[in-house]
């Protein structure tokens, strides 16, 4: 089930966002996950984003495939148009959707299965493309829906809840997207909140492919001992490497930083991201040592996490393609349609 | 017998050799001619090499249909000369390349052997290995000139329509024209029996493949995102959309009001397709038979969420990878019930180029009018050939029907909004775009779902829809094209068909009422069926179902859709690859009706 709608109450003490709305204005319906599943606290960060960025609703579609991660869209932004497609072809949908209207807000919920299974072939051809999009994995190392089997990023190793070992290799989305010449590559952890926020913000005001891999533990078939995406696992694990901020377009930016060792990356629509280096030999601009670097800390059992890496050249479809400024929807028809003269005119060539 | 503006005559060379241009050359004359004529390249599934022909039937009478029966044949490629020389009708004639001698075994008494030095001729006249070989296929379109009589004048003007940037490229062209026309004037007693004389049949023609006009049609309907996958013998769609838009859609500041995707399969082709649709934009794809088979799983989540999408699908040879330069209608059954579960789709089989531009225009206002996919079933014949065709016609008042889509004013003033709720009764609900209003937000899923919008398990609800669906489908029987009847008084037989097989069924009926077997004509032009179909078959008491696939698909569609008595139904069939021939009808209606007697 997903279609719980929620009670319309809201205290008036609720604070507003620079358009009126609060929280629960970007809320969708009551979740159907299992408690405490941590897709749902990627949700909460979703709509703590898109609240503080201030986006009408109404202006984001929201699309997904097929999958418990897929499920959540309804969970957040009820005036959102969404899109629960098929299995790993979301990135289709929303590289069609975009092209014909690319002033939408677009963000793409997939999972594990969906994104790096039977769907790797879309997300790598959506990331070298350059849809603008905000793409999240919700990454959990396992099929839920199907009880259970291991999914591709799933690391070698790792124990499934009857005991069984995983003898394959995993597939990290991040290396993937980095390979494949993705423009924004960051990761994170369904339980950092404060990390996930700002990374979603800076994904959405990226013009271009935002590849954002949450690690976010499956509590009823992948949070046991032996697991690798656990809660317990990814909490030791999980290394800090880049801290990211993302400053609003117009708004300045502000001293609260340290000066040593941040770097800031001016986006399209004016925006800042902030990038503070926690890792000192780390450079989120080089994407050869980004990768290098990612390699290096999982010999060593680590998860980095952060913005990992931002490019500050990120031609999208749009810019490729040539298209017009304005949104192909809106095109009137009649300057879609050169008119019988012009036929007539055409035909000479076909005498 | 006069064969004066009746003949036929192939020409057999091998890809990748510039036999095209030439083959081109000798088409557009005779059709600058005034004379009817059809042009069908048979080519292989190769770039470079291997053998390929290309057939010219000249009829004054108009019939376009393909004819096996050559009168002449141009015999260039010495891989093939067994076959070629067979295929030659008694009585006909050969040419060959006389620079070497022909094999003794390949001689016939009962055909005339026509010898022109081609490569001897030409490597005297020009320089460089390519130039020679391109020269010597122009070369024997003038000695061909001489030898049926075609209009020097129109051939000179030809190329200068085509080289008149190129000077030098002209002047070789024209030489080599020269070098053969004036071998065969000094050689043989030209023009031959068969031998073209001008009319004046072609003025308010065009010479167009059903690609290029599908594109057209494309463009003219406001299409602004294309998404494909490559595939024979649908690409040529997609270049020539891409072309007419370089053309047509490109603003002062160099911005393209359109939108091509190349996607990375025929799955991601149609996602593509259905999420531009589903945003609001006029999408579509085209592709073959594999591809559909690829796309499936989409149509029917656009079916199911009921998202307009437009599909081309020029249909080749199957199954699997089948013979993907050979024409086929293999996929009749699979295009009106693509993907799994219930599912049923409108679908318009054009007969030629003009109505593959027509039709490509009504897909979109269906596919908008009734939220689904609409399917455009071409085939190769019909795509990739040059077919004579009435001038295509526009009407400046067509707007499109974009179909009941909720504005934001609307949905301002509107109490409720429900995706999927029957308003009007017709099976058709209100559908809204991302991003009009904060009213309009819907969830668009192909799990199942109730007419509010909702997901649903439950199964009075989920019947609910689909059985909507059903009906919303069903009613577009009236919109689609109707069927085109020709029928007489008295007549119990009829000949029912569709798409390319037109030429092939016009013709034979001709044939045939010249035997004394009288037979009224109906073509299907769009799916589901409309009541005038089953009331066509319902009023003969013999219909001879003709198609081009192995498992008479039509005939099951008609089975199944209109509930005609299966006695009714009689199989006439060709489906080995090319373009059907009147004498396939003949024949099959002849053994069918010997078999009743």
């Amino acid at each position: 089930m997903t279609f719980l709608p929620k009670p319309k109450v809201h205290h008036p003490a609720l604070p507003k966002n620079a358009i009126g709305l609060t929280r629960r204005d970007y809320e969708g319906t009551i979740t159907t996950l299992c408690a405490g599943c941590g897709h749902d606290s990627i949700t909460a960060a979703i709509i703590q984003a898109f609240w503080e960025l201030a986006i009408a609703p109404h202006r984001v579609a929201k699309l997904s495939g097929i999958g418990c991660s897929s499920k959540t869209p309804a969970y957040f932004l009820k005036e959102a148009h969404g899109f629960n497609g098929v299995h790993g072809r979301m990135p289709a949908l929303v590289t069609g959707a975009n092209a014909a209207n690319s002033e939408i807000t677009y963000i793409g919920i997939s999972g594990d299965g969906d994104s790096l299974s039977i769907g790797i072939g879309h997300l790598s051809h959506a990331i070298r493309r350059n849809v603008n999009l905000l793409y999240i994995l919700e990454n959990n190392g396992v099929y839920g829906l199907t009880k259970g089997q291991f999914s591709a990023s799933a690391d070698r190793g790792s124990l499934s809840k009857k005991g069984e070992a995983n003898t394959m290799e995993a597939i990290d989305g991040c290396l993937l997207a980095l390979t494949l010449g993705a423009t924004f590559v960051a990761r994170s952890f369904s339980g950092d909140k404060a990390q996930l926020v700002p990374i979603i913000k800076a994904g959405i005001a990226h013009r271009g492919f935002a590849f954002v891999d949450v690690i976010s533990p499956c509590v009823t078939f992948n949070d046991h001992e032996g697991s690798m995406k656990s809660y317990a696992y990814t909490r030791e694990h999980n290394v800090e490497i880049v801290r990211a901020d993302f400053v609003p377009p117009a708004k300045e930016i502000t001293t609260e930083y340290e000066p040593g060792g941040v770097r800031s990356v001016m986006l399209h629509d004016g925006g800042w991201v902030r990038l503070r280096k926690v890792a000192e030999d780390y450079d989120p601009t080089d994407r050869d040592r980004a990768y290098a670097y990612i390699r290096e800390r999982q010999r060593e059992g680590e998860i980095v996490t952060g913005l990992l890496f931002l490019s500050a050249e990120s031609r999208d479809l749009h810019d490729q393609s040539n298209t017009v400024p304005a949104a192909l929807t809106t095109m009137p028809y009649e300057q879609l349609c050169p008119g019988s003269a012009e036929l007539e005119r055409l035909q000479q060539r076909f005498r | 017998m006069d064969r004066t503006n009746d003949f036929a005559f192939k020409i057999a060379t091998a890809n990748g050799t510039g036999s095209a241009s030439a083959n081109g050359l000798i088409m557009q004359a005779i059709f600058r001619m005034g004379i009817p004529v059809t042009g069908k390249n048979v080519f292989p599934s190769n770039i470079q090499g291997l053998p390929t022909w290309y057939e010219i039937r000249v009829n004054k009478d108009g019939y376009t249909a393909r004819t096996p029966y050559f009168d002449l044949m141009v015999a260039l490629n010495a891989a093939t000369y067994v076959k070629d020389v067979a295929e030659v009708r008694p009585g006909g004639y050969l040419l060959f390349d006389s620079s070497w001698p022909l094999d003794d075994k390949l001689h016939r008494p009962d055909i005339t052997y026509l010898g022109v030095p081609l490569a001897e001729m030409c490597n005297a006249a020009f320089t460089g290995v390519r130039e020679r070989i391109l020269m010597k296929n122009i070369a024997y379109a003038g000695a061909l000139a001489a030898l049926l009589q075609i209009d020097t004048a129109i051939i000179r003007i030809l190329l200068k329509e085509k080289f008149g940037k190129k000077p030098a490229l002209m002047d070789s062209n024209q030489k080599a024209v020269d070098v053969g026309y004036d071998y065969a004037t000094q050689t043989f007693s030209c023009p031959l029996p068969i031998r073209l004389q001008p009319m004046d049949l072609n003025k308010d023609a065009i010479l167009i493949d059903g690609n290029t006009s599908a594109a057209l049609g494309c463009v003219y309907a406001g299409a602004t995102v294309a998404a494909w996958y490559p595939i024979t013998p649908s690409t040529s769609l997609m270049d020539a959309f891409r072309g007419f838009c370089q053309k047509f859609r490109v603003d002062a500041q160099g911005k393209h009001k359109f939108a091509i995707l190349q996607a990375e399969d025929e799955l991601a082709a149609i996602g593509m397709v259905v999420g531009a649709g589903w945003a609001g934009a006029r999408a579509f794809t085209s592709t073959a038979g594999p591809g559909i088979s690829l796309m499936s799983e989409f149509i029917g989540l656009a079916y199911y969420g009921e998202v307009p999408a437009v599909i081309f699908n020029v249909q080749r040879t199957g199954p699997s990878t089948g013979m993907p330069t050979r024409t086929q209608q293999g996929d009749l059954m699979m295009c009106a019930y693509a993907s799994h579960g219930d599912t049923r789709h409108i679908c318009l089989y054009p007969a030629d180029p003009r109505e593959a531009f027509e039709f490509a225009v009504k897909a979109f206002d269906l596919a908008e009018r009734f939220q689904t996919p609409v399917f455009v079933l071409s085939d190769l014949d019909i795509g990739m050939n040059d077919w004579v065709v009435p001038k295509l016609t526009w009407d400046d008042g067509y707007r499109p029907d974009r179909g009941k889509v909720l504005s934001a004013e609307e949905l301002e003033s509107a109490k409720t909004f429900y995706r999927y709720l029957d308003v009007d009764g017709d099976g058709i609900p209100y559908r809204t775009l991302p991003g009009t209003h904060p009213k309009g937000a819907y969830f668009t899923r192909g799990s199942g779902h109730n007419r509010f919008g909702g997901y649903t398990e439950d199964a009075d609800e989920y019947t609910d829809v689909v059985d909507r669906i059903d009906r919303k489908i069903q009613r577009a029987s009236k919109a689609v094209p109707a069927p085109l009847v020709q029928a007489k008084p008295g007549h119990k037989l009829g000949l029912v068909t569709i798409g390319g097989c037109h030429g092939a069924c016009a013709e034979a009926m001709d044939v045939l009422a010249r035997d004394g077997i009288g037979i009224d004509y109906m073509r299907v032009r769009g799916f589901p069926f409309g009541d005038d179909v089953s009331d066509f078959l319902e009023a003969h008491d013999i219909n001879f179902i003709v198609e081009q696939n192995r498992d008479a698909q039509l005939r099951s569609l008609l089975l199944l859709e209109t509930g005609v008595a299966i006695e009714k139904l009689a199989s006439v069939r060709y489906y080995g690859g090319f373009p059907m021939s009147a004498h396939h009808v003949i024949a099959g209606v002849k053994a069918k009706l010997e078999k009743a007697a």
